[in-house]
This record gives C-alpha cells, structure tokens and sequence, in this order.
C-alpha cells in the first residue's frame, strides 16, 4: 500500500479494463514521473471525452453531435442495418470497405454470468428502428463466441415475424474471440460470404 | 512416441530439475513423498494440460513461487518436438512449440499422448459418475484435441444458462415470498419474462454442444467396450466378463421418442436402482450415432424437465449429468466388486484407453505410478506383460521389488528433492 493519493490512483487505474494491479502501478509511477503538462494534457482528454462525446440518437454509436458521422451520411444504404456489440466493431468493420449500410450498437451481448439480459442491450431501440419496414436486410455482427452468438440467435428469434432478411457473417473469423481482434481480410471476406441465419 | 527430456522449474516440489528419458522402460524409485508421482505428473499435465491428481493448477505450483514451467521433448516418428508450458494460477497459461508461442494453450494439447495408471483410478470404479465422465471426456481429447473446444464450450454454455436459471428460481422465490410487498412481486415477474425469452436461446446452444460431445462419448463407449471387456479378462481370468454401458439423462435418444429420466443417474436412489434396472434402454448401441437426433432429443428433454430446471436452477439434462455404467455380469461394479475386482476393471479401463489411442496410430507413452504395489503376483505379472512392449514404460514405486521383474530398464532413484540416475 502507497500514500493516500498515489493508493487511490492505483486503484482507479486498475478498475480500467485489461489493467491489473501490476500494470496500475507501473502507469500511477509512469504519471508521478512524467511531465505535469503531458499530465494535465492527458486529464483534460478524459474529461473532455465524458463532457462531449455522446451516444448516437439512432444507433447508439459514439458521436460527437446527436446524430453520429455514419446516420448523418446520406449516401449510406438505409435498407441494411448492421448489428454490433460495441462502437469498436464499428470502427473494424468500416476499416474494410465492405458495408454502405449503417450501424446500431448494442453496447454488449447477453450473459447471465454478468447479469446481462436481453433489456440491458439496445434492443427495444432496434426494434423501433425496424419498424417502419424500409430496412429489408439485417446484419447481425456480433462477436464470434458464445455470448455474440446466442445473441445473434435471440435476435433473429425476435425479428423473424418482421420478414426481413436476417444473415450472419461468414465462418473463418477467429473462433471464440472478438470482432475487433480479426485483420481487415478476413473480416472483409467474411461479410461477403455472410449466410442467412435460420432459426 | 516417446519423452527424451523433462525439465521442471517450480513444479510442485521441484524448484528445476532436468531429466534425459529413453524410450523402453525406465522406474523412478524412492521413499514416500520425495517427489516421484510430481515427476510423472508434470508429464500428464503436458499431454492433457490438467493434473490426475486436483482439479485446480494452484497446487502444481511451488509453495512460495509465482508461476511453473514444464519443458518437454517430444519424439514421435523419429520428429522432435519442444513442448513448454507455464502455468499461472489464476491467470491464462502459456504455451511454446518449439520456442514459438501458440495463440492458446489448448492448441498443444495431444502432441504427447499418455495414459497414466494412478492409485486415484480406484475411483474410476467407486466414485462418483463425474470420474467416468472425464475418463470418457479425457480419452476424446486425447484422440482428437478438437475436443477440449467441444467441452470447453459445453460447459460454458452450461454456466450461463445455470447462472439464468438461477436468476429465475430467485424471481420465482422471490414473488412466492413478496406477494405482500407489491413491487418486490412486480420486479421478479419482469425478471422472469426475461429469462424465458433468452432460455430458450440458451436450450438451443446447449443442444447443439451438448449433441457432439454425447455423440462422440456414445461412439468411444461401442469402441471401448470390447477392449475393455479383453483386458478385464486377461487380468483376471475365470472372472465374470466386464460390460459398460451409457447411462443417459436422455434414455434413448437415438430413433423413438426421447423418455426423460428427470435427475438422472446423479440422483441419490438411481446408484442402487441401476442394478434391478436392467431393463432400461440406454443410450444407443448402434454405431452411427445421429448427431441431429440427439439434438432434437436434448432440446425435447429439456422442455419436459424445464419446470423443475426454474424450480431448482440447475440444468437436469445433458451430457454433464451422464455416468458410464460398469458391469460385472449381472451386477453393477461400483458397490457391489470387490476391492481386488474394482482394481482390475480400472486398469482394464486404462489398458482398453491405451489400446485405442494405440490403434488411432502412435504409441502413447505409458505411466504407472504406483500401480504394482496394489496388485497380487498374478496380476502384477499380467500387467506388466501387457504393457512391456509399448514404446515408453514410466513406473514409479517406493520401493525396487515393487518395480516387476519383466520391466527391466533404466533407473532413477528420487529423494531429498532429487532426482539421479542410477542405471
Ligand atoms: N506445490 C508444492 N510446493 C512444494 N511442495 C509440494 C507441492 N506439492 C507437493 N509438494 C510436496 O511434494 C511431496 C509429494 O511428492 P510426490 O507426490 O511426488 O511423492 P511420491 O514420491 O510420489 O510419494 P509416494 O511414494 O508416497 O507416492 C510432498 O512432500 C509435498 O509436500
Ligand atoms: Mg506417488
Ligand atoms: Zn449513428
């Protein structure tokens, strides 16, 4: 245990994920060391992030206005709507090119272990969105492991009366891990190749 | 194949030791808890990254020590591979193949193929029906590691649909006990709606993971059975002939309609009921097993017991709540063999696994640890005929008379932390 303050700063940075005690403490003597105007720099980016960055109005994707760069865009497709755990998957999925359609983000998959249900995520807002019948094709991009697929699953449950055409991504992404862990390629080849999901 | 060098640091007892192995028959003698069980032990733990002995890596680690590393060389059809492990409790373990890391652990699992013979196999016989489980589940991944992804994602699954059946059976309880308080009652009943929304998301993984492994253990047990039935008769000859037979939570789930025995063969009663119980179908018997059958017939299963499943918050149906029954004739083996017979149908299981993996191609190296000392002269000799020609014999034993004339080899003798070759 450390003074008072320097404790408490090891503490919040190893609340942040993938940050154990070890790695908390090596960045807090990082910080205690460095430059006070990078450190000064660095708190304004974390406030300013939390003060302007906001979730998109109709896809729940960060944005920096209500509406997000991707819903603004006119020339996206609006027939197509891709589904995504988190925005990160977002930036991966734009990063190949492959989609012209538009986001919404779920903000997780469900999980009972975390006590993640199907009202925690975004879901009621996709079903709103799905509503007035012009998007025809729905793209479910969850992560490729048992959480993202059981709700992948739910999903196409829940729309399947709507009609509309429900496709997976391809197989061929890395089993078990995370959409933004897959390289440009394959993530490409794995839109294209995307099946329809029937359940 | 066989091992041409271990090499431990801060593996149980040993803070580094290095051995150079040979294929034939080498013994590790010493006095009791120098470490010979750890050495052999280290060696189980590369071909099936867990221990024979606990379910957890924490004990494999040196009291006092923050990690193990277990390095050992491979050498099958004379190509040499550098297999290297280290285990962190707690944390995500590591893998090397020949000084490359693999992107997970599991992926090297099978590149040593063992069968290990261990005093702990008695419960095999005697214990309770997770020991035949993992037998069955161990010897799949040994014959095809794609299986440890099978039941690592099975018993995922498992996980999360218990932790939302749990969620349920608290709801339930809950507005049971809080009609009084109006929105105790208001809270559970939403919580409820959304459990069954996504249970049956979670029936349908559960299904489709749980069809493969029952499928695969359906086909190892018709593979197992006449080998098993061999060597029981070769190492007790004169005895009554040894059978298996798998005991499902889905009775027969291959061409009829499933009948679901809620519980199953976990229950208290069903242990002694087997024996009168003669007459229940189990599981299969055909070859082929049809894994889309199984399928439908797991997630029939689970509609029928799904209202005790929200009463008590578990899953009652499934391959994790299975057993591997083990006859003696008429009668079951566990609570009715003798001390003697259970021995021999454990190492007639062993024995029947090595056969297997034999047959699947590459000798696997063969473990003793202090089997010779448990057996009467005549099985002793027996055994050690029917496991002398295999490429790699390891034997440990706390004293040389308990090493068994025909398996003459190498010698280490193992004490005070030790370990030093003395032939
Ligand atoms: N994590 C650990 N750290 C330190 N020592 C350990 C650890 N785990 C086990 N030991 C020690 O290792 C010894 C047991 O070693 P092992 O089981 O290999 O004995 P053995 O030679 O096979 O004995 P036996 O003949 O009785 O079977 C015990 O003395 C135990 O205290
Ligand atoms: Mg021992
Ligand atoms: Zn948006």
């Amino acid at each position: 245990m450390y003074e008072g303050v320097v404790q408490n700063l090891i503490d919040e940075l190893g609340m942040l994920p993938g940050v154990g005690p070890k790695s908390a403490q090596r960045i807090a003597f990082h910080l205690l060391a460095a430059d006070p105007t990078d450190v000064k720099r660095l708190a304004h980016a974390l406030l300013e992030v939390k003060e302007k960055v906001r979730f998109c109005r109709i896809c729940g994707n960060v944005a920096a206005e209500e509406e997000c760069r991707i819903c603004r865009d006119t020339r996206r497709d609006l027939h197509v709507i891709c589904v995504v755990e988190e925005s990160k998957d977002v930036v991966a999925i734009e990063k190949t090119r492959e989609f012209r359609g538009r986001y919404h983000v779920l903000g997780g998959a469900i999980s009972p272990i975390d006590g993640v249900g199907p009202d925690d995520l975004r879901i009621r807002e996709l079903m709103t969105r799905l509503a007035d019948g012009r998007v025809t094709e729905l793209i479910i991009a969850t992560d490729p492991n048992l959480e993202g697929e059981a709700t992948a699953t739910y999903l196409a449950r829940l729309v399947k009366p709507m009609g509309l055409k429900v496709t997976r991504l391809a197989s061929g992404l890395p089993v078990g891990g995370d959409l933004e862990y897959a390289d440009e390629v394959t993530l490409g080849r794995a839109f294209e190749g995307r099946r329809l999901l029937d359940v | 194949m066989h091992v041409a060098h271990l090499s431990l640091t801060d593996f149980r007892s040993y803070d580094t030791v290095d051995l150079g192995l040979e294929p034939g028959v080498t013994a590790f003698v010493g006095p009791n808890g120098q470490g010979k069980t750890n050495l052999v032990e280290a060696l189980g733990y590369v071909a099936t990254q867990s221990s024979h002995r606990v379910a957890t890596d924490a004990p494999l680690v040196r009291q006092g020590a923050a990690r193990a590393i277990v390095r050992s060389v491979v050498v099958r059809d004379d190509r040499r591979a550098l297999v290297e492990l280290e285990i962190n409790p707690g944390r995500a373990n590591r893998a090397r193949l020949n000084r490359s890391p693999v992107s997970r652990p599991r992926d090297v699992i099978g590149l040593l193929r063992t069968v290990l013979f261990a005093p702990e196999d008695l419960a095999l016989v005697k214990g309770d029906p997770a020991e035949r489980r993992r037998f069955l589940d161990d010897l799949l991944v040994a014959r095809a590691p794609r299986f440890a992804g099978v039941r690592a994602d099975y018993d995922r699954v498992l996980k999360q649909r218990g932790a939302l059946l749990r969620t349920a059976a608290q709801a339930r309880r809950g507005s049971r006990s809080g009609r009084r308080a109006e929105h105790d009652s208001g809270f559970a009943a939403a919580g409820a709606g959304d459990v069954l929304s996504t249970l049956e998301v979670w029936d349908a993984h559960l299904a489709r993971q749980g069809a493969e492994l029952l499928a695969a253990r359906l086909e190892l047990v018709e593979a197992l059975r006449p080998l098993v039935a061999a060597s029981y008769a070769s190492l007790a000859p004169g005895s009554a002939p040894a059978g298996l037979e798998y005991r499902g939570t889905l009775s027969a789930a291959v061409d009829g309609p499933p009948a679901v025995r809620p519980g199953g063969p976990e229950e208290p009663a069903a242990a002694a009921g087997e024996a009168a119980d003669a007459a229940a179908p189990a599981v299969a018997g055909t070859a082929a097993v049809d894994r889309a059958a199984l399928e439908q017939a797991l997630r029939a299963g689970l509609l029928e017991v799904r209202s005790a499943e929200l009463e008590r918050g578990v899953t009652l149906v499934g391959p994790h709540r299975d057993d591997l029954f083990l006859g003696l004739g008429d009668l079951p083996a566990r609570g009715y063999a003798s001390h003697g017979e259970s021995w021999s149908f454990a190492l007639a299981l062993r024995l029947a696994a090595y056969d297997l993996l034999r047959a699947d191609g590459g000798d696997p190296v063969l473990i003793l640890d202090d089997v010779f000392a448990e057996l009467d002269s005549q099985r002793r000799r027996r055994l050690a005929e029917l496991v002398g020609p295999a490429e790699q014999v390891l034997i440990t034993a706390a004293v040389p008379d308990d090493v068994p004339a025909e398996l003459t080899g190498a010698r280490f003798d193992v004490t005070g932390g030790g370990v030093s070759r003395v032939r």
